[in-house]
């Protein structure tokens, strides 16, 4: 997120946070998951499953906010999300970004 | 004899790994049976979770909603879905639909089947119910083709799009489906595509909690046959095209928004009326001619 300043109430701010949970025998490879989550939190492996298709890997965990447009899109059932803890954005890590700018 | 016990009901359960994590929609699902049969990047299995989706939104009581499918890729969705489905003959869907409907009015009856069972082989008993406002909602998959019997074209396959029957492309002028069920005489007609899934699942929810005869058109990605044939890539192509070319247009006149081949597709809810469903204007009408003597069916359970 890109903040022109720190927002006065970042104390008070939850970032919605879900852990991507992957059945990789169900997954036949479509890519949509992939292709479609709004944060990247996915990539195809290199690996593949026992039925010869490529699955999704989590790359970046903590990016993923529980949308749960994977699990809806994946038309396989092999993606879901599980609600975890939300994250409370870090007043620094907001100061460098907006350094940046 | 004191040390062996007869065993209680709570052994005979079925043993299950008590920390993996289910999918959200398993209690929905015939988990044996999956995966399903449906090819890599087919949309039906993400309707499939639209419908599910949208039925837990609609907040209908789980017993008493009934799936009905024909035959064809998307009639194997009753299959999968726990719930009271059936899959019946090939284009007969809609008339089981309304049977079953007919014996039971407190069952929401909702028809998840392809364009060809829909709209070709089964096209006179879907108009038919349309114009009787039958108290049915058809979610219709709409491929462009029948896939399941090797990609022949179809009664939606579009103009110049090539199938295993119209190998120099198609000539026949295709339906629209949305125009179709309106001039027929649906309440509620709304067309998406298997991209625009959260929209497709408000529908869904939209569509159950309407009385009379709603209709959703779903295009959904065949990559075996129509993108293979075609030479339009992969299902993930097909759903990347679907996001260049849909346009949002809710209440659109549905005479103007054919499918053309590989053009813009217009998706959106376009109907959505009030008109008596068939209960209410069969049992209003009764009432008014019989008076007194007419006792409206209220179904097995209830009077």
């Amino acid at each position: 997120m890109n903040y022109w300043r720190v927002p006065l109430d970042i104390n008070k701010i939850e970032i919605p946070h879900g852990d991507v949970q992957i059945d990789v025998e169900q997954c036949k490879g479509c890519e949509f998951c992939v292709e479609y989550c709004p944060r990247d939190v996915l990539e195809l492996s290199t690996d593949f499953n026992r039925k010869g298709y490529h699955y999704p890997n989590v790359l970046k965990h903590n990016a993923c906010v529980n949308c749960t447009l994977c699990e809806m899109i994946c038309p396989e059932f092999a993606i879901f999300v599980v609600e975890g803890k939300p994250i409370n954005p870090d007043v620094n890590d907001v100061l460098k970004k907006e350094a940046k700018v | 004899m004191s040390e062996i016990s007869a065993p209680t009901t709570s052994t005979l359960k079925i043993p299950q790994a008590p920390d993996k994590l289910q999918h959200p929609m398993t209690d929905f699902l015939r988990t044996e049976r999956l995966p399903h049969i449906w090819c890599s990047t087919c949309g039906i299995g993400t309707v499939i979770t639209a419908f599910i989706a949208g039925l837990q939104k609609s907040g209908l009581d789980r017993n008493k909603v009934s799936v009905v499918s024909g035959i064809g890729c998307s009639g194997r969705a009753a299959g999968y879905l726990r719930l009271d489905s059936f899959h019946s003959t090939h284009g007969r869907a809609v008339p089981f639909a309304t049977g079953l409907a007919l014996g039971n009015p407190e069952l929401k009856v909702v028809v998840i089947s392809g364009d060809g069972d829909i709209a070709a082989i089964g096209g006179n008993h879907f108009i038919h119910a349309a114009r009787r406002n039958m108290n049915l909602t058809i979610i219709c998959i709409n491929n462009f083709n029948y896939a399941m019997t090797g990609g022949q074209a179809g009664p939606t396959t579009p103009e110049e799009a090539n199938a295993s029957t119209a190998p120099f492309g198609a000539y026949e002028f295709p339906f629209n489906l949305p125009y179709l069920a309106e001039s027929s005489g649906a309440v509620y007609v709304a067309r998406w595509t298997a991209l625009h899934i959260r929209r497709t699942t408000k529908s869904i929810a939209e569509a159950l909690l309407k009385p009379g005869f709603s209709f959703i058109e779903v295009v959904s990605p065949c990559p075996t046959l129509y993108a293979r044939r075609n030479r339009l890539g992969s299902g993930l192509d097909l759903m990347r095209f679907y996001h260049n070319s849909a346009k949002i247009q809710h209440g659109a006149d549905t005479r103007d928004i054919d499918i053309d081949y590989q053009k813009e597709i217009v998706v959106g809810k376009f109907i959505d009326k009030e008109k008596p469903d068939f209960y209410t204007n069969r049992d209003q009408f009764l009432s008014k001619k019989l008076g007194d003597k007419y006792i409206p069916y209220r179904g097995p359970n209830g009077h």
